[in-house]
């Protein structure tokens, strides 16, 4: 039986939708590079890679992108040194220590610590966090990248923990099985056993996390600062890549002019760690998925 | 002996240290949230929530930011949803096969890991520049709408995998076409799915703020925006324009606003949670 003329139409309909989706992404690396383009044509890559200081939006205009991006690494380092020890321990204690019921409360309830909003978390680290570890650090600035990583750190928490927990979860349970048979507590099971057979996935969720952290915007442009600076002492304001972006993006800045495309250069550079971050994460997850059975 | 003794007790000391490590960042945001619930709910009242924008924080109000808040998460609802389900049901059910489809999958894990406010230079210059919408209330939501989009079409593909093959047969056994088989049995079977992620999606779009200050929404609107052409401002932007202020009164004012957005959120998650706790009961094949 021949279809209908109406399922064919349909049919492309539906495929007009995930066509949206390539739509997208060629858009954006159309965007990024034709803009980006126009910028390097009047500032070398050079002076871009190795300057080390970013004032565009100064009559004396120097344009290396290393200040914008140190500070990035930084809040990142920061987020990423305060998330990974918390998420992979509330990993291996749901996967390992604690019965279904529990986990079945206690993931979801995680999981809104992604849902607030991240403005809402850039007010935390500048009102709460920052004065308070001012009180323990005599001298850190108002705006710095310690509150902002830390707090961008509780952020994602359930990155890694949710991750690394269903990894952890999909070992089967004849190695635990195994390894108790010889003796070994939990605890022995979990870092010799159960973790190093679940590595692959605890690191995709790191580099996830990673690449959610050099991403994120609100909380670095609130906190952070919107200082440019080559330095990776986290107690001074510094500026992010993301938050450089917002600062333009919130002046009057003429279009079509080069402080305009400062933005898109900025942006690729940011799109590019993250791309590869993400095509890491990837590769890591379809290659090597240990498989058991 | 010993070393088993050790061994155990360090079990023991880490069944502790990991019930505490749960419970920090849980801890931590309940601390933080109840800071903004000292600083803010005096300051909510009805002038606030119906006030205009102002330079005095004690006269400032969240109408306009509020109105744009609600045209975004409508506009950006009317345009993702149907594109965003469309996509999932060609992706699980027509395009399974071939470079097309895996281009596709590739395609959208890597748009999900792309950082928001990318999104927002797109929005910028295609919807913005050279669709000539400029800062719209239209070119935010088409914005947001191809963020979250990714979301949406993966938990669609989801849900539509959970409905089980005989269904489907029995459908076809008895004449249906393969969107007849999809619009009466597989969507609604699998729309309780669709609805949470969707509306998981809608609470990530209304909390963001960078993609839309980066496409242009402005800090200070001095109306309520009437159509989807007019300039706009939303509650994120609001509290941030509230927390970059030297005054203690916009302080107190952008902890009252959070209060208003943090219900919309945690109201639109309980929402999904709810729905999908119906949907898995109700339904057992």
């Amino acid at each position: 039986m021949k279809k209908k003329k109406s399922e064919h139409i349909i049919e492309f309909l539906l495929f007009l939708s995930a066509f949206v989706t390539i739509l997208t992404t060629v858009g954006i690396i159309l965007v990024l590079t034709v803009e980006a383009y126009k910028f390097f044509k009047e500032v070398s890559i050079f002076e871009f890679l190795t300057s080390t200081e970013w004032t565009p939006l100064f009559t004396k205009k120097n344009f290396g992108i290393l200040p914008l991006l140190t500070g990035t690494l930084l809040t990142s380092f920061i987020a990423i040194a305060f998330a990974l020890p918390l998420g992979l321990t509330i990993a291996i204690y749901l996967s390992e220590y604690t019965p279904k019921k529990f986990r079945d409360y206690i993931k979801p309830s995680l999981e809104l610590l992604a849902a607030v909003p991240t403005v809402v978390y850039g007010f935390f680290a500048l009102v709460v966090v920052t004065p308070f570890l001012q009180r323990l650090i005599p001298g850190m600035s108002g705006f710095n990248s310690l509150s902002a990583g830390i707090v961008m750190g509780i952020m994602i928490i359930p990155i890694i923990s949710s991750l690394s927990e269903d990894a952890l979860r999909a070992v089967p349970y004849s190695l635990r099985e195994a390894s108790y048979g010889m003796g070994s507590t939990r605890l022995q099971t979990a870092f010799r056993v159960t973790l190093p057979a679940a590595s692959s996935g605890v690191v995709v969720s790191v580099i996830l996390a990673i690449s959610r952290a050099i991403g994120e915007t609100m909380i670095v442009a609130i906190a952070a600062g919107q200082q440019p600076r080559f330095t990776f002492n986290p107690l001074v304001p510094i500026e992010t890549l993301t938050a450089y972006i917002v600062q333009v993006s919130l002046g009057d800045v003429p279009r079509n002019s080069l402080e305009y495309r400062t933005i898109f250069a900025a942006g690729i550079t940011l799109f590019v760690f993250t791309f590869i971050l993400n095509n890491i994460s990837h590769y890591i997850k379809t290659k090597y998925r240990e498989k058991y059975e | 002996m010993n070393r088993v003794i050790l061994n155990r007790r360090k079990d023991k000391v880490f069944s502790v240290v990991g019930l505490i490590a749960t419970f920090t960042g849980l801890i931590l945001l309940m601390f933080f949230i109840a800071d903004i619930l000292i600083d803010g709910l005096t300051r909510l009242d009805w002038n606030f929530l119906t006030g205009l924008p102002s330079r005095r924080p004690e006269k400032a109000g969240i109408f306009t930011a509020m109105m744009g808040t609600v045209w975004i998460l409508i506009l950006t609802a009317v345009i993702s949803f149907p594109v965003g389900v469309g996509a999932g049901v060609y992706l699980e059910e027509y395009g399974k096969k071939g470079w097309l489809s895996r281009l596709l999958e590739i395609n959208i894990s890597n748009l999900a890991g792309v950082p928001s406010i990318i999104y927002g230079l797109l929005g910028l210059e295609i919807f913005a520049r050279i669709l000539n919408m400029g800062p719209s209330v239209l070119a935010g939501s088409m914005t947001l709408s191809l963020l979250i989009l990714p979301v949406i079409i993966v938990s669609t593909r989801e849900s539509i995998k959970a409905v089980p093959q005989s269904i489907k047969d029995a459908s076809y056994a008895m004449g249906a076409s393969k969107w007849q088989t999809i619009w009466y049995q597989v969507l609604p079977a699998s729309l309780g799915g669709i609805l949470t992620g969707v509306i998981l999606a809608l609470s990530r779009a209304v909390g963001e703020a960078a993609p839309l200050i980066v496409v242009g929404a402005l800090a200070y609107v001095p109306f309520a925006p009437k159509s989807p052409m007019d300039d706009f401002s939303v509650l994120p932007i609001q509290i941030f324009n509230w927390i970059s202020r030297p005054q203690h009164g916009f302080i107190i004012n952008a902890a009252a606003a959070i209060i208003i957005l943090l219900i919309i959120t945690f109201m639109m998650n309980g929402i999904a949670m709810y729905l999908r706790n119906r949907w898995q009961k109700k339904i057992s094949w």
